[in-house]
């Protein structure tokens, strides 16, 4: 109850580690940022050229980039309502590549066209697989300052 | 495409990543060595540009999607922007990174671009 603090309230100990993960949180919102936009001219040429052949595809695939789009923007921002939406979208990131890779392994059919998420990722070198976890670990290990901990 | 000149540029994109990526991690700021590099890329990636439009004039026609050929190819150039402007606002040694990872999804991208002017002749 009456440990010491600075001025501003902040734990004195607990002020020099944050800065660091801050720092490689930039690295993951700038990786985020290009598979969005990986997503994103994907889905553009799919929608232009051949929405006909695979309407579930690439709807899907437009889904997927508008989702990594709020995800980005979401990491970026402060506050409790952004890293509630982080941990949504990135949930449901985690949830696609989970659900359509394994679909596009057992049953090819379902999925004849490519999606971000087909086969796990492979077309993008499994990125989608592996940003969603190194995201929720991120999001872990930096919950907003204010509201919590006040209590305590 | 000029197929010599795609390579080179591969090589340079993969090198300038590494670069960056390794000055980043040892905790280098953004410099004129990483900003430059990053630079060079971008230079490389215009020139790309030019030699797009004017190659189907002269024979030289892609043999994939145009659509899908320029939209890797203005989306590569929009990212070494994007990254030389966060390096120029935010100094520290996490943007040289940034500067890397760009770079580095260059060298992906101008591959699939090599990829759908060269190989897909149905």
């Amino acid at each position: 109850m009456n440990e010491p603090k600075t001025d501003s309230g902040v734990n004195a100990s607990g002020t020099t580690k944050p800065n660091r993960v801050t720092g490689i949180g930039r690295v993951l919102i700038a990786v985020y940022g290009v598979l969005a936009l990986a997503a994103t001219g994907r889905s553009f040429v799919q929608i232009v050229s051949k929405f006909d052949e695979a309407p579930v595809a690439y709807t899907l695939s437009a889904l997927a980039a508008v989702v990594y789009i709020v995800a980005t923007v979401a990491l970026m921002n402060k506050g409790r309502a952004w890293y509630r939406v982080a941990w949504i979208t990135i949930g449901f990131e985690l949830l696609g590549v989970l659900v359509v890779g394994t679909l596009s392994l057992v049953d090819p059919q379902l999925f004849p066209h490519d999606t971000v998420w087909s086969v796990y990722g492979r077309g993008y070198l499994f990125i989608p697989l592996v940003l969603p976890v190194l995201g929720m670990w991120w999001l872990a290990h930096n919950r907003p300052l204010s509201g919590r901990g006040v209590a305590a | 495409m000029i197929e010599w000149f795609t390579w080179v540029q591969l090589a340079v994109a993969v090198a300038a990543g590494l670069l960056c990526v390794g000055l980043g991690l040892a905790g280098r700021k953004p410099t004129d060595l990483s900003m430059g590099a990053t630079l060079l890329v971008e230079v490389l990636l215009l020139v790309q540009l030019v030699v797009a439009i004017v190659a189907p004039l002269t024979g030289n026609e892609a043999t994939g999607s145009l659509l899908e050929f320029y939209t890797y190819l203005i989306s590569a150039i929009l990212l070494p922007l994007a990254g030389g402007v966060w390096a120029l606002i935010e100094r520290s040694r996490w943007s040289t990174v940034i500067l890397g990872v760009v770079c580095l999804s260059v060298a992906v991208m101008v591959y699939r671009m090599l990829q759908i002017w060269t190989v897909q002749g149905v």
